[in-house]
């Protein structure tokens, strides 16, 4: 009944009206990444969000079951690129639970170091820029700036700003040095000044506020309707955070607090991930405490990791293992596993089927954006135009884990 | 842990014996087979229960066996926030077999559904807008099914002279690498070529 056929009782102008359908994206720079969505406007107001996903699908899942157990771990990285070393942390959990490998405390202190560290690179990206897409442009800028010092803390780790490989099934690839511990500090230290800077700017300003109150409001029963999970269930009240209810890792030595929201709209999860970063900046000082009391190895040294530079120098076995170890791989006992991690977007989970052998049979990985993205057409429906913009950016999208 | 989950796999037994066919507690999580016709009225019993509530949906996703008469393995993944505990279901389907949505159940079944069928060619009976949803529009073939290759069959590129995209049928410049790491003394069976000529000679 879109009135083109004409109407023959009365002849007024209005009677043409009819919904309007745009396409939002795939190259919408609040989009993103690479999503097309089809919205059916009624004037301003969205009627109904159709997500396209898909256009970054690169069938990671099928590669997968080609290659090696440890072959397969950069894979995670290109996942969800923002805070890469998370998603590697599942799948190094996984392996480790079907082998039933006790990693290193020392290699477990860094890893809750990195994940931390990817934690507040991921926040700061996503409240930066969902700050642009509701038309503030200082925040990205002074907000890349500490990220840019993340980036360099990876680099000098595991020699890759981003797509790092640096977790391994058995511990992480190498040791960290006691300059690059020293300076993690002193950024943790100074970090917090310039989260104080964004706070200044953006959580008393009346433009964002009006923008993200009131907007893209989640309840408990959408929580559960929809699996949500991280700062989509905190924001909402709930005190859900699988570093608290099921610790993985050394999480449970660790002390920090689970900021929730009250009314689970954009602007109190916007205030749950600035409350986040403070957190974790807690954790990263306390885990650089333990680490200086820790020494030793970072790796768990059996048949599945490699053994150690020195010693494939002087014993036959040793570089005998390593070429083993790089070509054929380990095996993995049967069986099947999920293992999850509080990725900064949610839960993140590896599902893996192995049959004995050095790949995996089945790898499935679970995102938390997946879920997020789908219920777009639920949160969205009855806003504004302008408000998708600010809805995605909080649901906290990147393409990277939701296309797969 | 465990004990806990022990526990909570008799009690769904005892509950409802018709839809469990099996179910243990590995590597600390559990796993329960249940037959397709129940998966809906089982999954909302444990969305409903009291000593249960696994009322998130974490994850469906399948497996493909192949070999087996009933061709593929549909798992379910539930959470429950409030009895912190979760659970995996296990449903094996023959490859023209249908299984009964449980959208109405947890609505986020939409999307993991239509990426089952995507992915594995599994039609879900009563889902309300069964699309492919990861590949591209137009695709054919199930990807994640074990007879299809991991360099598909088609190819996209954009052509200079007709100035839009093309597809091509798949052409490899050098075959799809795939290297046997058997090592020859433990099962590789390697045939040396002339030494099918000894095992003539020996009958």
């Amino acid at each position: 009944m879109d009135g083109s056929k004409g109407f023959d009782d009365a002849q007024t102008g209005e009677q043409q009206i009819r919904n309007f359908n745009i396409n939002f994206g795939p190259q919408h720079p609040a989009a993103h990444g690479v999503l097309r969505m089809v919205l059916e406007l009624d004037g301003e107001i969205v009627e109904r969000a159709d997500p396209h996903i898909g256009l970054l699908h690169r069938g990671t899942e099928k590669l997968m079951e080609s290659r090696t157990y440890l072959q397969n771990l950069p894979y995670l990285d290109r996942l969800d690129y923002v805070a890469p070393m998370n998603q590697e942390h599942a799948w190094c959990l996984a392996i480790e639970k079907l082998t039933g490998v006790e990693i290193p405390k020392r290699a477990s202190l860094i890893r809750v170091l990195f994940c931390e560290i990817g934690r507040i690179q991921n926040h700061l990206l996503n409240v930066t820029t969902q700050a642009m897409d509701v038309g503030a442009l200082t925040p990205p800028l002074w907000g890349f700036e500490p990220r840019e010092d993340l980036c360099i803390f990876y680099e000098r780790a595991s020699g890759a700003r981003f797509h790092a490989a640096y977790f391994r099934p058995g511990g992480v690839h190498q040791d960290l040095t006691d300059k690059l511990i020293d300076d993690i500090e002193e950024w943790a230290i100074e970090f917090p000044q310039k989260l104080d800077d964004i706070d200044s700017l953006l959580t008393e300003n009346r433009i964002f506020k009006q923008r993200n109150v009131d907007i893209g409001v989640v309840s408990e029963q959408d929580i559960l309707d929809w699996g949500y999970s991280g700062v989509m269930v905190r924001g909402s009240g709930l005190a859900w955070d699988l570093r608290r209810s099921q610790p993985y890792e050394c999480y449970d030595e660790f002390d920090f607090q689970i900021p929730v929201g009250k009314n689970g709209d954009c602007y109190d999860r916007f205030l749950c991930r600035m409350a986040e970063m403070r957190e974790s900046t807690k954790i990263i000082r306390q885990a650089i405490v333990k680490l200086r009391e820790t020494p030793g190895d970072v790796l768990a040294r059996g048949k599945l990791t490699p053994p150690k530079r020195g010693e494939m120098k002087t014993s036959m076995e040793a570089l005998i293992h390593h070429f083993k170890l790089y070509t054929e791989g380990f095996h993995v006992p049967a069986g099947e596993v999920y293992a999850a991690v509080e990725a900064p977007k949610g839960e993140f989970g590896v599902y893996m089927v192995s049959d004995g052998t050095n790949k995996p049979y089945r790898a499935k990985l679970r995102a938390p954006g997946f879920l997020h993205m789908q219920s777009m057409d639920h949160i969205a429906s009855g806003h504004q135009l302008a408000d998708v913009a600010a809805i995605i950016g909080t649901l906290d999208i990147v393409f990277g884990e939701v296309d797969r | 842990m465990s004990e806990a989950l022990n526990e909570l796999g008799a009690h769904i037994e005892a509950k409802r014996p018709d839809c469990v066919a099996a179910w243990e507690v590995s590597l600390g999580e559990l796993n329960v087979d249940v037959t397709p016709s129940n998966i809906v009225g089982f999954v909302e019993f444990l969305r409903t229960d009291s000593s249960c509530k696994f009322s998130s949906l974490v994850d469906i996703t399948a497996v493909d066996y192949p070999e087996r008469a009933k061709r593929f393995d549909v798992v379910y993944h539930f959470l429950s926030m409030y009895q912190n505990q979760r659970i995996r279901l296990r449903v094996a389907v023959r490859e023209d077999e249908m299984l009964p949505s449980i959208t109405s159940v947890h609505k986020s079944a939409d999307w993991f559904e239509r990426e089952v069928f995507d992915m594995f060619g599994i039609v879900f009976s009563g889902h309300p807008d069964l699309r492919r949803i990861l590949t591209d529009y137009g695709f054919r073939g199930h990807p994640l099914r074990k007879d299809f290759p991991t360099t598909g069959y088609t190819e996209v590129r954009y052509d200079e002279v007709q100035k839009r995209v093309v597809y091509e049928p798949v052409s490899l410049v050098q075959e799809y690498r795939q290297f046997d790491f058997m090592s020859p003394w433990e099962g590789a069976e390697y045939i040396l070529p002339g030494d099918e000529k000894t095992e003539e000679g020996a009958k």
